[in-house]
């Protein structure tokens, strides 16, 4: 909301810097975002005369003016068509500027010398017109400065005022404020008309039909009406405002909407039909077009009002075009209702048409005000217009709301909540300065609050305390920290889990991304996953942005790849990323669709980077395998399975595997398919993971169980083995750890090699055994013959060759 | 045979003296004071000599054997440290060049700054929440007394999923849910993702909060004030300068603006503030006794306070992000600077 000083100093009296003032406004909950300086962009502009005017021997449109400053004439070379003799008019000297930063200079305009320049409202910005030179008022004294009799220079404020302020959307509601923050006193603008003798009950007539919606309507008509363009003075205020003025009749309809408060709305009288008002609800596809020139179709409930067949304004919100002010009107039917605030807003919302008017009666306008605006407004259209008043005034008023509010206030009550000692006298005072009258009751300490009725905020003791609390200053309240306990906090599982996990991955050289939840409803085809497969049931954003931004994702991989694409794509080939975020399913209508958390992984590029010592080899299935391994270890998760028994249809499926704790799923690890990796343009290999945030707080642990350390030597052994491709090292492991051989400590593949001089379908494994025994040294034989069983029954098992052993 | 020690040592001491590698040395060793050395042969001969002179002389050939022994280690080790020096300058290497890292990653800047606010609330006793991230019109609006057909919807565009149910616009309804479920007191903390329908350089249609309460029996608006001056102070520094200003949630009241004078400009006024001088940063206020109604507490027994901060904002001030779209484009050359 904007608010010209000027104008608001026509209703407050107050000594403050528009600074100070903005800081006060502020600190009273009416947030200041901007100052803005407004004044003339003219200099040297003076009051001039048009003492001649004769025409220029060389050009048909220009004539040869001499243009008296009082003390001196000066001539200028004119175009204008409406200059006439004994004119007073904006005279731009030598040395003049005028907007768009000219400087007037003596000129030759067709051989003849101009010593300045007459100028329209359009040249000098202080009106739209351009079309002529600007008029002014014949009293001017010849020679003076225009800015300066013009009183040009205002200062505009930028007020966010908060949803619950509607009393705060006009010129009288900031000088209300002000006169409450600084104890001073509003002054009203006197308001007086002359009625004429034609009654208003003679020329038409209002019905409500729908009083729920519109509990109060008034109008009056005024007749005779000139329509003109405003006087100087209104144009400005409404410009200063943000407001482009139309005519003297539109123009006091805002004009009155910023100084109370109260959108109105003025018909032209001879477009309503039987000349009379209906206030009905809408009909289903009732078609309307609105002054915006753009036609409506109505659903039921809309507020109308009508004329005596058809729509004329959409209530509170636009008028019609069929009844417009018009040039030629000469009868004028002005309105000034109240409707109902949730009604007005739904209307609003649905039509997608926000206007000063809505804006004002969804959030609740005076409703004592009514009245009040339709005669100040009836007032400034006899001034301005001319018009003649019919007598009286046509006040429908179904649903009265005249009642006084009353709100019981306990002081005790107020600084309990605000943490403040204040005085009852403080707090009467505060309320009394915001013209709220407050009666004692029997009981010391309670009052009975009346908020006006312009106060639609104040309904409850809270709001009431809130008020108190704003005028006195919340800076008055001072900060305690005395009334907060002590109190022990535990951490839940899934914060000490993720912080771990942070903290693993971060020192495996993975960085934290954060996508949007949002993704593009071909993921799950792009992505290979099946129909069948819960994910594909993704929840859709009903108004989304964006078609790729139109459902919610229902795994993070497809966005871990996303972004390894734009990186890509900005030189950046070497990635460790990785998410932790929720996804979602959609189970149907009406319930909440399933969330759940997981932390989801993507490797791609050069392991270590690109260093001058160390050729470094791209990530394959094993660099991924690696952190996930040190992942789940360090998290303490136990035994792991790394099942190829089933994987991800975006996985490569030889290339990939099914992570498993006991028989739990934790998620899945592996290459990309090179089908999605080729749908994605992606260019190098490329490894994910996805793991299932509340499997891995299931089973990771911050407990240790500390173990003896053996003091004794550990006796190594290696074989070996030529053994089929298709058998792989974690059978192997399985098979010597189920011989149960107790000095069995650790088997480790050393060495896997295929090629010369190992058949086809096959493989040579190294294999190293680690023996070791917690009571003693063991002796070479013992060692043998544990090792011996173990090599028997892993050739037994799986058919395969000793080819060579060290002992 | 005096005369003879005498001359070898000297030949000796000559010899060691210009000796210039250490198997030089080892040689002069060998050929003096070997198994066969001429010392070592001329000291067998004092066996010789007669009994009377014995003991001088042999006196005086351990003296000269305990001479040369000593100059030739001494000359020695000289010779081995300059080998071990020339060989430490061979060893030279270019220390400036990179060394084998592993490079550790970098959390996001948002859950960087959202630890940093969550471990000091930690410290005051707050304990972290979550809710769904799609939510009831209820929980997200109704029950936080925001109305439908209410203008404080305006506040916040809202995604929808269907009729009732939307993606949440901000992480209140968490609180709505813990008091449903839990007694007073409370004191908990939500950070979580929230939606609203705008994409600029100030706004991205999804964000970070993180929204606090506390409730107990005779919390109150200086409360609010303490723990909030704390919590900002731990944030931005000791000295910042803080200022509440009344404002209007509809689920709180009174409800407060919190500021925090301008970081770059000292209050001066720049362009980072707006030339206002301050950086608003937190929203807050006494929880509204209507919510307390619609979650069953008391509002005459009970009292408490809500914030609620957008992580995002604070991330940006602290780093000097200008552009708030660059948190979710995942770029590497941004989020390799945090």
């Amino acid at each position: 909301m904007l608010v010209s000083i000027k104008w608001l100093k026509d209703y407050v009296d107050f000594d403050l810097t528009p600074a100070e003032l903005a800081h006060k406004l502020t600190m009273a909950g009416l947030e200041v975002d901007g100052i803005e300086q407004k004044g003339p962009s003219f200099a040297g502009v003076v009051v001039g005369k048009i003492l001649s005017i004769a025409p220029h021997p060389n050009a048909d449109k220009l004539s040869l003016c001499v243009v008296s400053t009082g003390k001196k004439n000066y001539s200028v070379v004119c175009g204008a068509p409406n200059i006439k003799e004994g004119m007073l008019a904006p005279f731009a000297m030598v040395g003049a500027t005028i907007p768009g930063g000219y400087t007037i200079k003596r000129s030759q305009i067709r051989g003849e010398f101009s010593e300045g320049m007459l100028c329209s409202e359009g040249e000098l910005e202080i009106g739209d017109d351009s079309t002529g030179i600007m008029a002014l008022p014949d009293h001017l004294p010849l020679g003076q400065e225009l800015a300066h009799i013009l009183d040009l220079t205002d200062v505009v404020l930028d007020v966010s005022i908060t949803a619950n302020r509607s009393d705060c959307l006009s010129m009288i509601g900031f000088a209300r404020e002000i006169a409450a923050l600084t104890n001073g006193q509003v002054k009203y603008p006197h308001i007086s008309l002359q009625e004429g003798s034609d009654k208003v009950h003679d020329m038409t007539s209002v019905t409500i039909e729908d009083p729920d919606l519109c509990p109060h309507y008034t109008a009056r008509v005024l007749k005779n009406v000139k329509i003109a363009p405003s006087p100087f003075w209104m144009k400005q205020r409404l410009e200063a405002v943000g407001i482009r003025a139309i005519n003297n009749v539109v123009d006091v309809t805002n004009y009155v909407m910023m100084e109370f408060g109260q959108p109105l709305h003025a018909f032209d009288f001879r477009f309503l039909e039987e000349g009379r008002i209906v206030v009905r609800r809408s009909r289903q596809d009732e078609t309307f077009v609105s002054l915006d020139e753009k036609e409506r179709i109505l659903r039921k409930d809309t507020l109308m009002i009508c004329d005596g067949k058809k729509p004329a304004a959409i209530a509170g919100i636009m008028g019609g075009l069929n009844s417009e002010i018009k040039d030629d009107t000469e009868t004028v039917f002005l309105e000034s209702a109240y409707f109902l605030p949730t009604s007005i807003r739904k209307s609003a919302r649905w039509l997608g048409m926000q206007t000063d008017a809505s804006y004002r009666f969804e959030r609740g306008i005076d409703p004592q005000g009514v009245v009040k605006s339709l005669e100040r407004a009836a007032q400034l259209i006899q001034q301005t217009a001319g018009a003649a008043i019919c007598k009286g005034i046509v006040d429908e008023y179904p649903r009265k709301s005249d009642a006084v509010k009353t709100v019981s206030l306990r002081t005790s009550h107020v600084n309990r909540i605000l943490g403040a000692s204040l005085t009852d006298e403080v707090i009467v005072d505060t309320l009394t300065r915001l013209n709220m009258g407050v009666t004692k009751t029997g009981e010391q300490g309670v009052y009975l609050v009346h908020p006006p009725s312009y106060r639609v905020d104040t309904d409850r003791e809270i709001d009431l305390i809130e008020e108190i609390a704003r005028l006195v200053g919340y800076d008055q309240i001072a900060p305690r920290l005395s009334g907060i306990a002590v109190q022990p906090l535990t951490k839940k599982p899934k914060e000490i889990l993720t912080e771990k996990v942070s903290s693993i991955l971060t020192g495996c050289g993975f960085s934290e991304v954060i996508h949007y939840s949002f993704v593009t409803p071909k993921s799950c085809r792009i992505l290979n996953i099946p129909s069948a497969d819960k994910r594909t049931k993704m929840l859709k954003i009903a108004n989304p942005l964006s078609d790729d931004h139109s459902v919610m994702r229902s795994t993070l991989v497809y966005s871990l790849l996303n972004t390894m694409k734009t990186n890509a794509n900005n030189g950046c080939h070497n990635l460790k990323i990785f998410e932790i975020g929720k996804t979602f399913i959609d189970v149907g209508r009406r319930v909440l669709p399933l969330e759940k958390e997981y932390l989801s992984g993507l490797m791609t590029g050069l392991t270590f980077g690109d260093f001058w010592h160390l050729k470094d080899s791209p990530a394959d299935f094993y660099s991924l395998k690696g952190v996930m391994e040190d992942l789940l270890e360090t998290l303490k998760i136990s035994p792991v399975d790394y099942d190829t028994s089933q994987t991800e249809p975006y996985l490569h499926p030889g290339r990939s595997c099914a992570i498993f704790v006991n028989r739990d799923l934790l998620g899945f690890l592996g290459e990309l398919h090179p089908q999605v990796q080729s749908r994605m343009d992606l260019k190098n290999r490329t490894l994910v993971f996805e793991l299932e945030i509340d499997m891995l707080c299931r089973h990771f642990t911050d407990q240790v169980r500390y173990h003896e350390i053996s003091r004794y030597p550990s006796v190594t052994r290696d074989v070996s083995l030529l053994i089929q491709k298709n058998i792989d090292v974690a059978k192997i492991m399985s098979i010597s750890k189920s011989v149960g051989e107790e000095w069995l400590e650790k088997v480790n593949p050393f060495d896997i090699y295929e090629g010369e001089g190992v058949p086809q379908g096959m493989k040579s494994m190294g294999i190293r055994f680690s023996y070791r025994s917690p009571e003693r040294t063991l002796k070479d034989e013992e060692v043998n013959t544990a090792h011996r069983n173990i090599v028997n029954h892993i050739t037994r098992a799986t058919g395969a060759k000793i080819r060579g052993e060290n002992t | 045979m005096m005369v003879q020690l005498e001359e070898l040592q000297n030949e000796a001491e000559g010899e060691i003296g210009a000796a210039r590698s250490e198997k030089e040395l080892l040689d002069i060793r060998t050929r003096y004071l070997g198994r066969r050395g001429i010392l070592t042969g001329l000291l067998r001969d004092i066996s010789k000599v007669s009994l009377q002179d014995r003991p001088l002389l042999g006196k005086k050939g351990n003296d000269v054997k305990d001479f040369l022994t000593e100059k030739i280690d001494m000359a020695l080790s000289l010779i081995r440290d300059a080998d071990k020096e020339e060989a430490i300058v061979q060893e030279t290497i270019d220390v400036t060049l990179e060394g084998r890292r592993i490079k550790p990653g970098r959390l996001h800047p948002i859950t960087q700054v959202k630890n940093e606010i969550c471990a000091i609330f930690s410290s005051l006793g707050f304990s972290i929440e979550e809710g769904p991230e799609v939510e009831r019109e209820y929980y997200n609006f109704e029950a936080l007394n925001i109305p439908d057909d209410h203008p404080a919807r305006d506040m916040q565009d809202t995604f929808y999923i269907e009729n009732d149910i939307l993606l949440r616009t901000h992480t209140s309804p968490v609180q709505v849910r813990v008091m449903q479920d839990q007694a007073p007191p409370i004191r908990i903390l939500s950070p979580g993702r929230v939606y609203r329908p705008d994409f600029d350089i100030s706004h991205t249609p999804m964000f970070h909060q993180i929204e606090g309460l506390l409730v107990d029996k005779g919390v109150c608006f200086a409360d609010l004030k303490g723990v909030l001056t704390i919590f900002l102070q731990g944030v931005f520094g000791k000295k910042t300068i803080v200022r509440f200003r009344p404002s209007f949630f509809p689920f709180t009241e009174p409800s407060a603006e919190i500021d925090i004078q301008c970081t770059m400009c000292q209050g001066k006024g720049c362009r980072i503030c707006g030339q206002t001088g301050w950086l608003e940063i937190l929203g807050a206020g006494m929880v509204d006794p209507n919510v307390f109604r619609n979650v069953n507490y008391d509002p005459d027994e009970y009292s408490g306070f809500a914030f609620g901060l957008g992580i995002e904002r604070v991330a940006m001030l602290k780093y000097g992000i200008s552009d708030i779209r660059l948190f979710f484009e995942n770029d590497w050359r941004f989020l390799s600077q945090f």
